[in-house]
């Protein structure tokens, strides 16, 4: 027995205390609960990794209490850990700890300090629910838990309308797509008899191919919603309204790749679901393409590394429909150091800057805060696929499973990096080159920030190579090798570089440039900085005809006019009751009236009583 | 006398006593209500703690002849269904009284009688085993809260208690032509004697009248759940009741009509029921989706709140309607949890209706910084309600769902639709009520939660939670009753219908 089951009860324990007297404590002892919460977890995760043995061989489960038995279904809390849970354990509670600690100081001079941390941890309690689940519904336990504690956090500073907004979008797109999820379960439970991953995963291959494709491709629908895919990625760049460690560690992470996750957890029904493997690949490549060419327009920084989440969540979503299910985890780790690690120094860079978020308010910022510069350099080398660094290896394996699957799809990913690393580059020049053009004194971050950003350096260029997820997962998912692997590296990595190389003429050597590119492109440019107006199309073509029409039509003229109407009448054609009405209105009659039925019932009620006792007794 | 008997006859020596208040004594009166129902509840606990899951039949069966001629027994049990909606009503009932002790000031003696005798009824009805007995305490019910909306209802409370009445009526008298025809075949008003009879042959319907009677019953039961369109009393109800009033309406009352479908319904006209399925159930899903529409466009927190119920409680007529063990445990499953969700919702509405004296959420805002505990514990429940797992509504909706699978997918798929739309008009409500600036107005006029309101919100609470993560207390007990109930759905069906396709049972179930 392992005692999974404290992975999550710490933090849960933290959200408790802080959530009910978090208000009366100190902000030193909130930080500590919080804190120490995440990290006594992270401990015993790695207490569980060290002792539990061979893990590829012998996965852990264990099984608590029933949750919930009707007929001969059933379903437990049970938790299982696998090489595949193991890598996400480490990940979550990992940089989940780091981000805690990096926090404490972002969060420091804000208003509902107690109420962050209490949010943050009901977040890695859910997070660590979702990853540890041993069946589908209590995966779906943690994959709405995530869901409310993103809510409530990118809702977190509730004064604000476009925050609370941005929350209650968030909520009910994903609420699309869970729709689609608890279809795909309830298809599951009625053709397997079962949720759990055991058995439903072992009996896979033996399922009729049509049943498989629409499970996997309603399991799509969810991770779409989730991991933030076409159609359903809008809500991920309005999240950005939140505390940036959230940023972090919700929206970039790990709460966004829980749909690469859930895909990779249900690898035996989608290999067995051709044409959902195909849907899943088409609709990542598609997504990285079109998030990355809005990545390029953006100017609020936050806006910037949101796009590219939406993108980056792309290539690991075209890892997974290319069967390269170990590549896709690998890159789920890879960027969940270097996203964090952006979104961090990002923060670092808006405290520096006072708030400030558009980067035009930006520049020269190497000379004020010089360590947030460098290990977003890292970070920034990391995302591009610079050689060797850890975004680099996991890249590549994406692209070259792609092109053994289909060439084409390798180009346009291939393509697509050239683009990220623009953009990325382009952020890092704006903020860090040139001269200071926003108000104050701009200056670097305290030690309890830097210090998960150093972290996350080292980790964003090597980890990689130290972590070579493929190699972990062998016995679960098989590599394949794939041919010419040298030539399609050399192209990835000349991509990328010119990428960077582009930024750099753009804005730092030329500079004047990039305006007179956005006007000659006129119509197009004004469509990709409006984000393709999808929002808009959205609002238009959904939320509004429903609202108004449930108004006008359901409401109005369904509800109260029609049906109510016709009760109305009715009652109306009654000739007593108008008379009987305005009689029960008049004072005395009414209390008269009252009287006569209360009487009447009483008797009733002794009559009952005096025959229910003799009738009990004569039994 | 046996316990159960005793537990029926408390809340109404509680209402005699309340009556005999005297006038200038008045204060006394939510006391002797509290210390009552307080007592029906530990009570009813005994009760539920002595219930022995696993024995087949009612249990503390107490039966003997109540009037001669006809011969109306006094015939009371409980069975895994009805201990549950008994307790939902005592547990409710002490939170009724204590939530009203500022808000109830005129007539008060009154107005605490009427709630036990609510309470009376109610425990009665889902005791009841003896169809005219049921029919007495199902109208008894009726009396208590026709009052209380009509006396301490708000401007436009005698229109909306008229026609709560009428509509109710309407039902009313065609059960009790049914029950009349019924004992005319059967020569008897028990219950349990009728089942017998109707499962050895010893009454036989024909087609026709098996399909009569059960509309009879059926739409006695659809008026109170209710299923649409029949739901227009409910809103207008539910927005001119005292708080109170709204909480044992929506939490108990409408269970009524649930409990009535399930447990008279289909063991009485099995054949009829599962005729009669597809309509009903087209019907639910509509009342799903079209609720939850309707609910959206609300300008009125107490409004939203009712016609969410109508969303609810389609669920639970979908569940009953699949026809499946697992659509069955969730519909009742599901009664509860909407039982305490929506009574939460509609007390912390009336705690908010007692400070700032408005229901239009436009007069709202911003309450999350001057009342953060009651916004929390409005959260909560609002997650609830809108089914996150964890908490109560999930596990009925999700069981409703699954059994609705296996019966029909289309019907899952379209239901579902009301699990997003949840989301959309609780939060959307939410964000408009909560967050934001404070108005000026509620700046002075939100105090946050007080002791006494806590005490009615705490247990609330924690019941969202318990009956989340751990349903082994509550469904052992509702499985093995509703198994038999889908047993008699089954047996009961003569050969000449065909039983619905075989997935219907949950047959195509794996094991």
């Amino acid at each position: 027995m392992q005692n999974l089951w404290i992975i999550p009860a710490l933090p849960f324990l933290g959200f408790l205390i802080n959530g009910i007297f978090g208000r009366t404590l100190s902000k030193a002892l909130v930080s500590a609960i919080a804190v120490a919460s995440v990290v006594l977890s992270f401990g015993w995760v790695l207490k569980v990794f060290f002792t539990a043995g061979d893990l590829g061989a012998n996965p852990i489960s264990e099984h608590y209490f029933t949750w919930i038995r009707s007929g001969v279904f059933e379903v437990g809390w049970d938790f299982a850990v696998d090489k595949l849970t193991m890598i996400m354990l480490m990940i979550v509670t990992g940089i989940g700890s780091l981000i805690h600690i990096y926090a404490t100081g972002y969060m420091a001079h804000e208003g509902g300090y107690y109420r962050f941390f209490a949010y943050l941890n009901l977040f890695m309690f859910f997070m660590l629910m979702l990853v540890l689940a041993a069946n589908y519904l209590l995966l779906f336990v943690g994959w709405e838990g995530v869901g409310l504690c993103s809510y409530l956090l990118i809702g977190f500073y509730f004064l604000k309308k476009s925050a609370t907004t941005a929350g209650n979008k968030a909520f009910i797109v994903n609420r699309v797509g869970d729709f689609g999820f608890s279809l795909a379960m309830f298809l599951i439970a009625v053709n397997f008899g079962s949720l759990s991953f055991d058995k439903v995963l072992q009996a896979a291959p033996g399922k009729p191919a049509g049943t498989l494709t629409t499970i996997a491709l309603l399991l799509l629908v969810g991770a779409c919603g989730k991991s933030a895919q076409i159609p359903l990625y809008v809500w991920l760049p309005d999240a950005m309204e939140g505390p940036t460690p959230v940023s972090a560690l919700i929206h970039a992470a790990t709460m966004v790749t829980a749909g690469v996750y859930m895909c990779t957890r249900s690898a035996p029904i989608f290999t067995h679901a051709p044409i959902a493997m195909e849907t899943v690949a088409v609709i990542g490549l598609a997504t990285a393409v079109f998030a990355a060419t809005i990545g390029l327009t953006q100017y609020d920084i936050k806006k910037v590394f949101a796009y590219s989440t939406v993108s980056q969540l792309g290539y690991m979503f075209l890892g997974v429909g290319v069967g390269a299910f170990s590549a896709g985890i690998w890159h789920l780790m890879t960027h969940a150091f270097f996203k964090a690690l952006l979104f961090l120094g990002a923060g670092s860079v808006i405290h520096a800057c006072h708030g400030e978020q558009d980067m035009r308010h930006m520049g020269g910022l190497k000379k004020y805060a010089p360590h947030t510069c460098w290990t977003l350099a890292v970070a920034s080398l990391a995302i591009s696929g610079f050689p060797l660094t850890s975004g680099f290896f996991s890249k590549d394996a994406i692209l070259g499973a792609a092109y053994t699957h289909a060439p084409w799809m390798f180009w346009v990913g291939v393509v697509t990096a050239g683009m990220t690393a623009f953009y990325v580059w382009r952020a890092f020049w704006m903020t860090f080159w040139g001269e200071y053009k926003g108000h104050g004194h701009p200056h670097e971050s305290p030690m309890s920030m830097l210090g998960p950003l150093m972290v996350l350096a080292v980790l964003s260029a090597v980890g990689g190579w130290l972590f070579n997820v493929p190699k972990i997962l062998e016995n679960m998912f098989p590599v394949q090798e794939v041919e010419g692997e040298m030539t399609l590296t050399m192209i990835s990595v000349a991509f990328g570089l010119g990428g960077i190389a582009l930024s750099y003429y753009m804005y730092v050597v030329n500079r004047e440039l990039p305006a007179k590119i956005t006007s000659s492109l006129g119509w197009l440019y004004t469509l990709v900085y409006n984000k393709y107006f999808v929002d808009e199309v959205y609002d238009a073509t959904i939320v509004s005809p429903t609202v108004t029409g449930s108004r006008v039509f359901l409401w109005q003229a369904a509800d109260q006019g029609v049906i109510d109407g016709l009760v109305n009448g009715v009652g109306r054609e009654a000739r007593g009751i108008g008379g009987w009405l305005r009689r029960l209105q008049s004072g005395n009659i009414r209390s008269y009236a009252t009287w006569v039925v209360v009487g009447a019932v009483g008797l009733l009620i002794l009559m009952s009583l005096a025959y229910g006792m003799q009738g009990g007794g004569a039994r | 006398m046996n316990l159960l008997d005793f537990l029926i006859a408390l809340p109404a020596i509680g209402f005699i006593l309340a009556l005999l208040v005297p006038r200038k004594q008045e204060k006394t009166a939510p006391f002797v209500a509290l210390v009552v129902s307080l007592f029906t509840f530990v009570l009813s606990l005994g009760i539920a703690a002595g219930y022995k899951t696993g024995e087949k039949g009612l249990q503390f069966v107490s039966n003997g002849v109540w009037i001669q001629n006809p011969e109306i027994h006094w015939h009371v049990g409980i069975d895994g269904i009805s201990i549950w909606l008994i307790l939902l009503s005592t547990f409710l009932t002490p939170i009724a009284i204590l939530l009203s002790w500022s808000a109830v000031k005129d007539r008060a003696r009154e107005f605490y009688a009427f709630l036990l005798l609510l309470e009376f009824g109610l425990i009665g009805v889902f005791a009841a085993w003896d169809l005219f007995l049921f029919y007495v305490f199902w109208e008894v019910v009726l009396v208590p809260m026709y009052f209380l909306i009509g006396i301490w209802g708000h401007e436009r409370r005698i229109y909306a208690a008229v026609k709560f009445f009428l509509y109710t009526m309407a039902g009313s008298v065609l059960m009790l032509a049914a029950i009349i025809f019924l004992y005319n075949r059967a020569g008897t008003f028990d219950y349990a004697v009728i089942l017998d009879s109707l499962s050895s042959g010893k009454i036989v319907f024909s087609h026709l009248e098996e399909t009569l009677l059960f509309l009879a019953f059926f739409f006695a039961f659809a008026i109170k759940v209710p299923l649409f369109p029949l739901h227009t009393w409910l809103p207008d109800a539910h927005v001119e009741a005292p708080t109170a009033g709204s909480v044992m309406l929506a939490s108990v009352m409408l269970k009524m009509g649930t409990y009535g479908l399930m447990r008279f319904c289909v063991p009485l006209f099995p054949t009829a029921s599962r005729e009669n399925a597809p309509w009903i159930v087209t019907l639910a899903i509509i009342g799903i989706i079209y609720g939850a529409l309707v609910t959206m466009v609300q300008p009125n927190m107490k409004k939203l709140v009712a016609y969410s119920s109508v969303s609810h409680l389609g669920f639970v007529v979908l569940g009953i309607f699949s026809f499946t063990q697992m659509g069955f445990d969730g519909a009742v499953y599901q009664m509860l949890n909407h039982g305490i969700s929506t009574g939460a919702l509609f007390l912390l509405v009336g705690f908010m209706y007692e400070r700032r004296h408005s229901l239009a959420i436009s007069d709202y805002g911003g309450v999350a910084t001057v009342a953060p505990w009651l916004s929390s514990m409005f959260l909560v429940t609002t997650l609830a309600s809108i089914g996150l797992p964890t908490l109560n509504n999930f596990i009925g909706e999700f069981l409703i769902l699954q059994g609705a699978a296996q019966a029909k997918f289309t019907w899952t798929v379209f239901a579902a639709l009301g699990v997003i739309l949840s989301a959309c008009y609780m939060l959307w409500m939410y964000q408009r009520v909560f967050f934001g600036e404070t108005n000026e107005e509620l700046k002075h006029h939100m105090p946050d939660l007080n002791p006494r309101e806590w005490a009615c919100v705490i247990p609330l609470v924690l019941m969202m939670v318990w009956m989340g993560v751990y349903t082994q207390t509550f469904l052992p007990n509702i499985s093995e009753s509703t198994a038999k109930i889908l047993d008699q759905s089954r047996a009961n069906v003569p050969l000449r219908v065909a039983l619905p396709a075989a997935g219907t049972d949950g047959g195509r179930h794996a094991r």
